[in-house]
């Protein structure tokens, strides 16, 4: 996609997104490669550090006010964690933030998180500008739905 | 003469960068002559090339890249100081590295079983990887480890569950490497506990834990309390096992996570080597002779995927802490200026693209292991981009060392590199930047100062941050990810681990709490805590009390949790 198409929805607001790893799980290599490359795209970005429960994120998520959470888990735990966050959000009447996902998630995962509405789901070796493409484009369907919604 | 208002660093780095300062002048003129002409006047050919530490190669190197006296002060021989062709005289030829296959997922049950298979396969050494809520001191009974369990290795809440996990394995017979640091001492105090029960005495338990905290805040982030608290619990460890478990080697100062977690190979080497120098300086400290503890200290460094800088980065680390324990710590016995080592194949080097490349990027790196002459050895499945390994997985895996073993000759001459001057140059320039890295960490104040105050951290994410960039400029290759990618693929079929391990998990440890004697229990934790709050009691003693009531090891590492507070990282991001 091109992400041009979108600009002008965040040029008085860059992208404003919380980065997580809820339960346990102290691999960040990826989220801290991430948390720049997103910086470095003119995100804001929010890393809130290793060990927060889905209930600190989805939190966090909602004060800040952000577009975007971007959840990641390395340790297989993604089909439980990741729904906690997903369910928590639906819980507390959320739906103009996205959920994106990315980690060690086997393909047969994928379709059941989709469900869920955790998009991307990336897997090691995907080029960054992949997923912020597909950041671009959740933020933007995030900001046409507050423009229209409320 | 050396200055005295120099510190150690600072004097040795000088020497080094002295001794590294090399005669180009017979290069430039092949250069001019010869290689210019036949590259059409362009001398690189257009390409850059620099390994992992950020050093630039040349074409090709010569004599005048290495001292005059490399051989007899820079090598010596095999089992000589300063060991940089190896620890032993006879290497491989008096026996062959440990084929050490890191193992654990789901139940102690599945576990055991297979421990068991590797055992009937020929591994000669068990190593054990415990799951995350176990890494960070909780029970799987905490609404936090919900979907954990048995993930990412065997989950153990009470000493119930490594009664299960070495049933029917006689300890004596074997020795045992426990991938484990926050709670390192309960899980050694665990470990002590099945072995009383089945009558082997404390003495003759042979084996390690890693116990390497500092790589925790620095790399893998597996931490429960600030650095101070943790360092003083491993001090009682060293304290008491180096008293009482002759057999034991309590840290396995660990440079691999540091590498996984996104490090260059020289950041690897110097920052592993920069722990090791602070828990010698910690045991001093506690009282120890150097001479008693310093054999007990092992390492375990990363096998990436750059050949010749893996090899040099191995033989560097020889040198550099047999000259340090003996020129700054006045380390008197041969025996205490061994660095024996532990390898890991790189992790971050397997692709989930393709995944059959990775037994061949895997027999590479177990190759310069062998070449960088480790004692011990693990090469990863080539399922582990996806999952843990499945059961034909590690087998090949196993089967890749056996084959470099017995097949291939490697093993059958003592550093069969040495003495080449691109690896000899290599290792001395790996080692010069070492030496930059213990100076600014000494600047700093230290490893501990630098560590809160996320610079080691800072370092390798940045390091960490230009190779992905250079990965997506295709700047640097990884086959099927970046190039001769091919469209399609099908997913391969990996292990899953099923939630009926959780549930397992769930009813023992419910079992073990209405089993146990609670008063017991109590008293010991009111024990274990009193000792806590006093710096100069043992805790282990208290530890061990406590895991033989069952107390489990979350109600263990609240005791610290109480006394100590938790660890908040600094932010590096």
């Amino acid at each position: 996609m091109d992400p041009g198409k979108n600009q002008s929805l965040f040029k008085d607001k860059p992208i404003k997104i919380l980065l997580a790893k809820p339960g346990i799980d102290g691999h960040d290599r990826g989220i801290l490669v991430l948390a720049k490359a997103f910086r470095d795209a003119g995100m804001e970005v929010i890393y809130v550090g290793l060990l927060p429960t889905p209930e600190e994120v989805v939190d966090t998520a909602i004060n800040e006010d952000v577009d975007v959470v971007a959840l990641s888990l390395l340790n297989g735990a993604h089909m439980t964690v990741f729904k906690k966050v997903a369910d928590l959000m639906r819980e507390k009447g959320v739906r103009d933030i996205a959920i994106v996902g990315g980690g060690t998630i086997p393909d047969a995962d994928k379709p059941k998180l989709e469900k869920l509405g955790i998009t991307g789901n990336y897997g090691p070796g995907t080029p960054i500008a992949e997923i912020i493409n597909h950041i671009t484009e959740r933020a933007a369907e995030i900001r046409k739905l507050k423009a229209t919604g409320e | 003469m050396v200055n005295d208002s120099k510190s150690y660093w600072s004097s040795k780095l000088l020497a080094l960068r002295e001794q590294n300062s090399v005669n180009n002048r017979a290069y430039e003129e092949w250069k001019k002559k010869t290689l210019e002409p036949w590259n059409g006047g362009n001398s690189s050919g257009g390409r850059e090339f620099v390994n992992s530490s950020g050093i630039s190669l040349k074409e090709v190197y010569t004599p005048d890249d290495i001292p005059k006296d490399t051989d007899r002060r820079l090598l010596g021989m095999p089992g000589e100081y300063p060991f940089t062709r190896g620890v032993y005289p006879n290497m491989y030829r008096g026996r062959r590295w440990t084929m050490r296959m890191f193992s654990g997922f789901g139940t102690p049950e599945d576990t055991n079983r297979r421990l068991k298979y590797l055992i009937k396969h020929g591994e000669s050494g068990l190593s054990i990887a415990f799951d995350m809520p176990t890494l960070y001191g909780f029970d799987c009974d905490n609404t936090r480890a919900d979907g954990e369990i048995g993930k990412c290795g065997v989950n153990v809440s009470s000493l119930r569950d490594m009664e299960v996990i070495f049933k029917g394995i006689d300890l004596s017979q074997v020795s045992t490497s426990m991938t484990i640091n926050a709670p390192a001492a309960i899980l050694t105090a665990m470990y002590i506990a099945v072995g009383k029960k089945k009558n082997i005495p404390v003495a003759d338990l042979a084996g390690t834990v890693q116990a390497d905290i500092l790589k925790e805040y620095i790399a893998q982030k597996e931490w429960i309390y600030p650095p101070e608290a943790h360092l003083r619990l491993i001090r009682d460890m060293m304290v008491y096992c180096t008293e009482n478990m002759p057999k034991w080697n309590y840290i396995s100062i660990s440079g691999y996570h540091i590498r996984e977690a996104g490090s260059s190979a020289v950041q690897e080497l110097a920052f592993t080597l920069a722990d090791g120098f602070h828990y010698v300086e910690m045991g001093q400290a506690a009282g120890l002779d150097v001479d008693d503890f310093a054999p007990r200290l092992s390492f375990f460094f990363n096998s990436s995927i750059n050949f010749f800088e893996e090899i040099a980065k191995m033989r560097a680390a020889r040198r550099i802490w047999a000259t340090v324990l003996r020129e700054k710590y006045g380390v008197k016995k041969t025996r205490s200026l061994l660095l024996r080592f532990h390898t890991q194949t790189s992790g971050y080097t397997l692709t989930w693209q393709q995944p059959l490349n990775n037994i061949v990027r895997t027999t590479i790196e177990g190759m310069a292991a062998v070449l960088g002459g480790t004692q011990s050895l693990h090469t990863n499945s080539y399922d582990e981009a996806w999952a843990l390994p499945s059961e034909d997985a590690v087998k090949i895996a196993l089967r890749t060392q056996q084959i470099i073993s017995e097949e291939t000759g490697i093993p059958d001459v003592i550093d069969p590199l040495g003495g080449s001057y691109y690896v000899e140059w290599l290792t001395n320039k790996l080692e010069e930047e070492a030496y930059r890295y213990f100076e600014e960490i000494e600047r700093m104040g230290g490893i501990l100062e630098a560590v809160k105050a996320g610079y080691l951290q800072k370092e390798i994410a940045a390091t960490s941050y230009r190779r992905q960039i250079r990965l997506e400029e295709g700047k640097e290759v990884m086959v099927g990810v970046n190039k001769n990618v091919e469209e399609g693929e099908q997913p391969i079929s990996i292990l899953r681990i099923s939630k009926k391990a959780q549930k397992q998990q769930l009813d023992r440890l419910k079992e073990v709490k209405s089993d146990r004697n609670e008063k017991k229990v109590i008293e010991a934790l009111d024990d274990l805590e009193k000792a806590m709050r006093k710096e100069n009691e043992n805790t282990m003693p208290y530890i061990l009390k406590a895991v033989e009531a069952y107390a489990t090891l979350e109600e263990i590492s609240n005791v610290g949790r109480k006394v100590f507070g938790s660890w908040k990282e600094p932010v590096i991001v």
